[in-house]
């Protein structure tokens, strides 16, 4: 690995109105290196690579390769000066071969002669070299997520690029896939190519980055090489505070807040529900586990009151609840949060405040007559955002502005202002970032601590593990029999999972027995 | 040369568009009417005077505005909620067949002005809502796209009313002409000029574009037909019935396009034919776009679109300009202003 910088960016400024994304930022890339952008969601790592790339222009600042100013906005400019993209969401053509892919916008136009034989030399030599097995015939719309990423990258080095910036590259991958794109990034930088791996996992980082530059806030927090550090520290760096599990203070465990007997439902499009009965007390959270498509999303539509349950009795506080109404559900005082933010939480071309009244709008606090009161609204937003930290924008701003952490902040504070007496959390942090996971995890926590009754639906175990008081798996749409957190293990909650509860029962028991 | 996405956008910038838009277009128009040999500023001069410049220009212009009005609200309201009615034409026609079968008619003669002419007037809005609940029902029913239902319908309802010209409504002291009996004088709308064809039907329209901005601004409905039109999924999630919302919409957009066949017959023509509207209804989806969905917006939209027709209606006379330029020029209109609009959403770094 040699030092010399192939790439420097210079104190580079980009605003976005008020927001400022980069802040005076200065990175240099040298020649064989694998540099990771470590940020959390927000902290300006996208803006500054569309910077770097073209994409946009930056308010100050320059971009040099090899020595040579690259001219501000130009993406052709950056691609000619060797330097490609990989994009997080793919720019493919799914009707097209791979080939076609890869050679769109290199032949030239008014040429009849088509450059193919030569192309596919070209394309068969680097996936060789870079062992980016694929083949070029292959339609892309039939190919797998990892395998189009092969394509997206094979597509810049076709264009000769040599330093290559890769968009949080595993965010759509399965853990094998991830392992073998690291496999051919370590090779790719062994054979002089140097990259930037724009990330927020921080094993990946540790275990493939040489270098990590540490983005907080659109400014450089902090440059380490990654054998000088832990993650733990990164960890700490980007969130700009340490970086624990929460702490859990012992359950007090309440009366019995919201009860389902003999429950089924069907599922549109997903598994339904087969009799499924559950209890949550107050000053408890009940996590239901599973494998994803099990039941879980009928389980949770039934409980945030958009889908009617077939049979089976629901009790809330004893007394007899009708489902299948969201403002029944809401009235009732349940805070919902929904498994997907972006479809189901909110509508990104309405401002902060609307998305943060739309539920509850039929409330007297919110409209009277059917006449909304704005200024409530927009008070309503504003105490939300104080309180629970939202942070990149203004409540009459379109909530598209916000990232996905601070979106979710704004879900969790419209429905925990009020301290609702039963919560239903589905995959309450997936996607988010560390910090903001922090954040989620100790507002449900805080919630159950002032007695509130929580369900969280989740897919994350050492979410889990964090957060549960009690554990039910959820199966084929059938629900396991409770097991208490502080017993399960990953092999424990395997095996309930897997529908082995019988197994998972002798286990469960057999530990009560050896403790007790 | 290149896009970037703007992060906001400004007040002044969403005004602007459209008057660039219209600017654009008519430069062009101006080139094509050199090339029909004449001369393009006296031929815009010929039209402004056409459509502004005398009493009865004026009252001609604000005349044909009403229709437009109540067709591009019909379009704006329904297009928000991700409605596509492409069938205002159709209920503008069942709206007026409606209104002359009911208004010439026994009621016609018993009950008192005002309250004959706000049943007319309601009966030609629920003619035009049911002809659009159809293709809803189609949709809801059996996820029939009504973009092409509703478009296919303005056919149908044109044939129906041409054959109740024909047949069971046909006026026999017509003679011969395919034309319905007409409504009592007592279901006219009063003219708002005299001895002028303009009538209050105009106030009529501006109040409800009023009204709907102030209903899709202000109101829980409003909150919830945006809400429902931007994303379907997350208005369910929030409790907003997706389909009464939906019928809701269906009723005001047929409604408003029912209504502008009713008051075109209570208020001008006293009588229904099969060519009382010059695509009323198709104008309706055009001024919606000029004006960006914006009820307000719609009303100048509609007086922009009256005025080029009525204006080259007179230059044409003068110059011999053909009139198909005032299509020539609506179409131009909604193209540039298309173009406008992606220009609200970009903009352009060199």
């Amino acid at each position: 690995m040699s030092s010399r910088p192939i790439l420097k960016l210079s104190r580079i400024t980009k605003r976005f109105g008020a927001v400022i994304a980069n802040d005076d930022v200065s990175i240099s890339l040298a020649q064989g290196e694998i540099l990771a952008l470590l940020g959390e969601n927000g902290a300006g790592k996208t803006t500054l690579m569309n910077i770097l790339f073209g994409h946009y222009a930056p308010d100050e600042g320059t971009v040099s390769v090899d020595g040579a100013l690259l001219p501000p906005g130009q993406p052709l400019a950056a691609i000619r000066a060797g330097v490609g993209m990989v994009h997080q969401h793919f720019s493919l053509a799914p009707n097209l071969t791979v080939l076609e892919n890869v050679m769109t916008g290199t032949e030239p136009l008014w040429s009849f002669r088509s450059a193919r034989t030569g192309g596919r030399r070209k394309l068969v030599a680097l996936s060789e070299r870079f062992g980016l097995i694929v083949d070029p015939d292959a339609r892309v719309g039939d190919l797998s997520v990892g395998e189009r990423q092969r394509v997206e990258i094979l597509k810049a080095l076709y264009n000769d690029a040599r330093i290559l910036i890769l968009d949080e590259p595993t965010a759509v991958l399965t853990r094998q896939e991830a392992e073998r794109l690291f496999a051919v990034l370590r090779q790719m930088a062994r054979q002089g190519l140097s990259l930037v791996l724009i990330s927020h996992k921080l094993d990946e980082v540790m275990t493939t980055a040489d270098r990590v530059v540490v983005l907080r806030g659109g400014k450089v927090a902090a440059e380490r090489m990654t054998a000088d550090t832990d993650k733990a520290e990164l960890a700490e760096l980007m969130v700009g505070r340490r970086v624990t599990r929460p702490a859990r203070a012992a359950a007090k465990r309440g009366a019995i807040a919201f009860e389902a007997a003999g429950l089924c439902a069907a599922g549109a499009g997903a598994a339904p529900l087969d009799t499924v009965s559950f209890r949550l007390y107050e000053g408890e959270i009940l996590a239901i586990i599973g494998v994803s498509g099990n039941g879980q999303t009928t389980l949770a539509d039934v409980m945030f009151g958009t889908r009617k349950p077939d049979a089976g009795d629901l009790l809330l506080h004893g007394r007899p609840f009708e489902g299948g109404s969201v403002w029944a559900v809401h009235e009732a005082g349940i805070g919902r949060i929904p498994e997907d933010r972006n479809r189901e939480g909110v509508v990104g071309d309405m401002t902060i405040w609307e998305n943060a009244v739309l539920e509850r709008i039929r409330s007297p606090r919110f409209s009277r007559r059917g006449i909304v009161d704005r200024a409530a609204g927009i008070a309503f937003a504003e105490q939300i955002m104080a309180e629970f930290d939202v942070r990149g924008g203004t409540p009459t701003r379109r909530i598209r502005a916000l990232s996905g952490g601070n979106v979710q902040k704004l879900i969790l504070g419209r429905n925990l202002l009020d301290n609702p007496r039963i919560i239903v959390a589905a995959q309450p942090t997936r996607g988010l970032d560390e910090g903001a996971v922090v954040a989620v995890h100790d507002r449900l926590l805080e919630a159950r601590q002032r007695g509130a009754a929580l369900m969280l639906i989740s897919e994350d175990l050492d979410e889990v593990i964090g957060l549960a008081d009690r554990v039910q798996a959820i199966v084929k749409g059938r629900l396991s029999p409770p097991v208490p957190a502080d017993r399960a293990d990953p092999r424990l909650l395997g095996l309930m999972m897997a529908g082995d509860w019988q197994r998972a029962g002798d286990i469960s028991a057999g530990e009560m027995a050896h403790a007790s | 040369m290149r896009l970037e996405k703007r992060e906001s956008r400004s007040p002044a910038l969403m005004l602007l568009a459209p008057l660039m838009a219209v600017a654009v277009a008519l430069v062009i128009v101006g080139g094509l009417i050199t090339l029909a040999g004449a001369s393009a500023p006296e031929a815009f001069l010929k039209i402004i005077t056409g459509a502004f410049g005398s009493r009865l220009a004026l009252t001609e212009t604000l005349t044909r505005c009403v229709p437009l009005i109540l067709t591009g609200l019909a379009a704006a309201v329904a297009f928000r909620a991700r409605v596509w009615n492409i069938g205002a034409e159709g209920q503008f026609y069942l709206g007026a067949a409606a209104v002359a079968a009911v208004g010439s008619g026994a009621l016609g003669t018993i009950l008192p002005a005002p309250v004959l002419i706000g049943l007319l007037a309601l009966t030609g809005a629920i003619a035009g809502a049911v002809w659009l609940l159809l293709p809803l029902w189609m949709r809801l029913r059996f996820s029939v796209d009504e973009v092409v239902t509703s478009l296919l319908l303005n056919f149908v309802a044109l044939l129906i009313v041409s054959m109740l010209l024909d047949g069971p409504m046909k006026d026999p002291l017509a003679f011969g002409w395919p034309q319905s009996l007409p409504v009592p004088d007592d279901a006219m709308l009063p003219k708002l000029i005299e001895r002028s064809r303009l009538h209050i039907g105009l106030l009529a329209a501006i109040a409800i574009a009023l009204l709907l901005h102030m209903v899709q601004s202000r109101t829980v409905f409003g909150l919830q037909t945006r809400a429902t039109g931007l994303n379907p999924d997350a208005a369910r999630f929030a409790g907003v019935p997706p389909v009464s919302t939906l019928i809701k919409v269906a009723c005001l957009s047929g409604g408003f396009a029912g209504l502008a066949g009713a008051i075109e017959v209570i208020g001008v023509k006293g009588y229904v034919t099969s060519d009382l509207s010059p695509g009323f209804g198709y104008s309706g989806i055009v001024i919606a776009m000029l004006a960006n969905l914006h009820p307000i917006g719609v009303v100048a939209a509609a007086l922009y679109t009256a005025a080029v027709f009525i204006g080259a209606d007179s230059m044409s006379r003068s110059l011999g300009v053909p009139t198909a330029i005032a299509d020539v020029t609506v179409s131009l209109s909604l193209l540039t202003m298309l173009v406008a609009v992606f220009f609200t959403q970009y903009r352009i770094r060199a």
